[in-house]
């Protein structure tokens, strides 16, 4: 299936920044069954990322606040051509900067590792300077965006952050920068205390919050981008079952990626793929197109 | 999991460098190997072994580590675990051989109390630079323990691979080894070359993040394994033609080779 210009091989995607430090990593998620994968996000200059905890558990899904360690484009260029060598699942390359000059530098120093799609992280929620930083300015992700889509010749995706007023502001400077898709969302703003001791939990104080807690507010954004937008929305918050992505195809996803649900089952695509293809088969759909954004036409 | 917030009930001196930590926590399900994440409130979370079921036994050698060694009975750190996968649990009558270097005798010291306590007949190459380093020498008590010391100051001078050089090891139906990778790695080449690498099993170290097997900081190449959740006991088998012995990788990712 084409999507957003890359030719997937099923609509589950590996998220950025689960299992995506390495290329070897990369690769044993493609062998699980992911139509693509999505590398950590990787930026201009080798980053050890926040002190531990980093990640944690919670009743309701995980906190996270990693600090977007990397070993930057440099370090990473290897890592891309390993996972390029060992599997044809489209690779995605996940990247950030500070501003439009640093995006644009790290884009062009990975180029000849041959991505086959860049996503750009202006989202992340607890790394300063850094993605929501940048990502929550319609004018800022116009300028970022633009410059990237000017420097490579692959497909450009953005992904958003649920952490502001309007998402769809956000998107639309996406698309109109020239994005061949959005991705909707990075992790919702949040933090967790230990009540016996009183020190928040992570080491960076605050994070973001996945799983499934987070799934209603990505359903909610991908709706919401649907209708505005016209460049296809990649749905992604909380989907750990078949029927959580449909759920998020029905809103309007063309495609999903999965991230936190990776945690209870590394074969979570598998069965996700599995899921989708029973359900359609159910309801007498052909493809995944046919019940994108379908609940849109329920009013 | 949240950390469980987990009082010091007890300290001992093991050596200049090296202190146990008894907790009020009872990990009763841990198999030996596994692992927890402690949490030192406003410092870091590190991954210690579990040395026995409400014990951790920590080497000084940085921030979190120096951080509990100022911390006293009563005090409080945050234990998430046990994570991981162990050793294999000795069946009864197997001939088992523990090769343990330095603080890697804290994931062995609990397979020996088991072996000891089932009766079975456990050997054991035990080495530290010193004397004084020489970890849990009586949890060992199951069998015949050959000491190394690399500066000679008790037992055999060299190290703990000299002595396995000279051992016929077909006899033993498993052997357990932990300790710095470089010494792990030597063993492994002994064993490999002796076509005994497959009833080895190697408790590795990487840099953890998450401990769950979520962010992927811990993976070792070929194969994509994280040392957290699919380790980080290994059986020598799975670490052939791995990064095993050569590099590890620092908390940005970058390779350091050993
Ligand atoms: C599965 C596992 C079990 C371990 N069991 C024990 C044990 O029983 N006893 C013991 O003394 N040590 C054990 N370690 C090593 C221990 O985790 C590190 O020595 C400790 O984290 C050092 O923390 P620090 O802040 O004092 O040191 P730092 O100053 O932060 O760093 C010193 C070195 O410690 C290591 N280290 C630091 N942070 C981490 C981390 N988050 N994950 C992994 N390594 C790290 C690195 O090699 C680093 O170079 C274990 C490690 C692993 C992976
Ligand atoms: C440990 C962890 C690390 C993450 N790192 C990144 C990252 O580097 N870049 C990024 O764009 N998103 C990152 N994310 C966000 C995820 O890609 C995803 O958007 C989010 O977790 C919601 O999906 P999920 O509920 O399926 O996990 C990270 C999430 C987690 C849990
Ligand atoms: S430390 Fe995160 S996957 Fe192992």
């Amino acid at each position: 299936m084409k999507i957003a210009g890359i030719e997937l091989k099923n609509p589950t995607i590996l998220a950025s920044g689960i299992m995506g430090t390495t290329g070897a990593a990369l690769v044993r998620m493609s062998r699980n069954g992911a139509g693509a994968v999505v590398t950590k996000s990787i930026g201009p200059v080798p980053k050890k990322g926040h002190n531990n905890p980093s990640m944690v558990e919670l009743e309701c899904g995980y906190i996270n606040a990693m600090g977007l360690p990397n070993p930057s484009y440099t370090g990473f260029c290897e890592e891309i051509g390993i996972a390029k060598s060992k599997t044809d699942a489209p690779l995605i390359a996940s990247i950030f900067g500070g501003n439009a000059t640093e995006f644009t530098e790290v884009a062009k120093g990975l180029l000849s590792s041959k991505p086959d799609c860049f996503e750009l992280n202006v989202s992340c929620p607890h790394a300063e300077g850094y993605g929501a930083s940048v990502g929550t300015e319609p004018d800022l992700v116009h300028e970022i965006t633009a410059s990237v889509v000017d420097a490579v010749d692959v497909p450009v995706w953005v992904k958003l952050t649920p952490n502001v007023t309007d998402i769809t502001s956000i998107g639309r400077a996406a698309e109109s920068a020239g994005a061949s898709a959005v991705v909707a969302i990075n992790t919702v703003r949040g933090m967790a205390i230990d009540i016996h001791s009183g020190y928040p939990i992570l080491g960076n104080r605050f994070g973001g919050l996945s799983g499934p807690a987070v799934k209603p507010v990505a359903v909610k954004c991908v709706y919401d981008l649907y209708e505005a937008l016209d460049v296809p929305v990649i749905g992604v918050g909380g989907i750990t079952c078949p029927e959580d992505a449909i759920e998020m195809m029905l809103a309007g996803a063309s495609a999903v990626e999965i991230g936190s649900a990776v945690h209870d089952d590394t074969q979570i695509f598998e069965k996700v793929n599995k899921g989708i293809d029973t359900y359609l088969q159910k309801y007498g759909y052909s493809y995944t197109e046919d019940i994108t954004g379908l609940s849109h036409e329920m009013i | 999991m949240r950390p469980i917030h987990s009082k010091i009930t007890e300290i001992i001196e093991e050596s200049p460098n090296v202190r146990t930590f008894f907790f009020d926590t009872q990990f009763e399900a841990a198999i030996p190997g596994q692992f927890v994440m402690v949490w030192v409130h406003g410092t870091d979370e590190v991954p210690m072994t579990l040395s026995g079921k409400n014990s951790i036994t920590v080497q000084k050698v940085g921030d979190a580590t120096s951080r509990m060694f100022e911390l006293g009975i009563g005090d409080h750190m945050g234990l998430r675990g046990p994570f991981g996968r162990g050793f294999t649990i000795p069946g009864n009558g197997e001939n088992v051989l523990f090769i343990a270097g330095g603080v890697g005798a804290a994931p062995i010291a609990p397979l020996a109390d088991i072996v000891k306590a089932r009766g079975i007949e456990g050997r054991t190459i035990l080495g530290s630079r010193c004397c004084d380093e020489l970890l849990f020498r009586e949890r060992f008590d199951c069998g015949r323990v050959d000491i190394t010391t690399d500066d000679g100051s008790e037992g055999r001078g060299g190290f703990v691979t000299d002595q396995l050089a000279e051992m016929d090891t077909s006899d033993y139906d498993r052997i357990y080894v932990c300790g710095p990778e470089i010494m792990m790695y030597k063993v492994f080449e002994i064993l490999k070359a002796r076509n005994v690498h497959v009833k080895t099993e190697f408790s590795l170290h990487r840099y953890f993040k998450c401990g769950i097997g979520v962010c992927g900081a811990c993976s070792m190449d070929p194969e994509g394994l994280c040392v957290c959740r699919d380790g980080p006991v290994f059986n020598g088998g799975e670490l052939e033609g791995s990064e095993f012995g050569h590099y590890e990788r620092d908390s940005s990712g970058r390779k350091c080779h050993f």
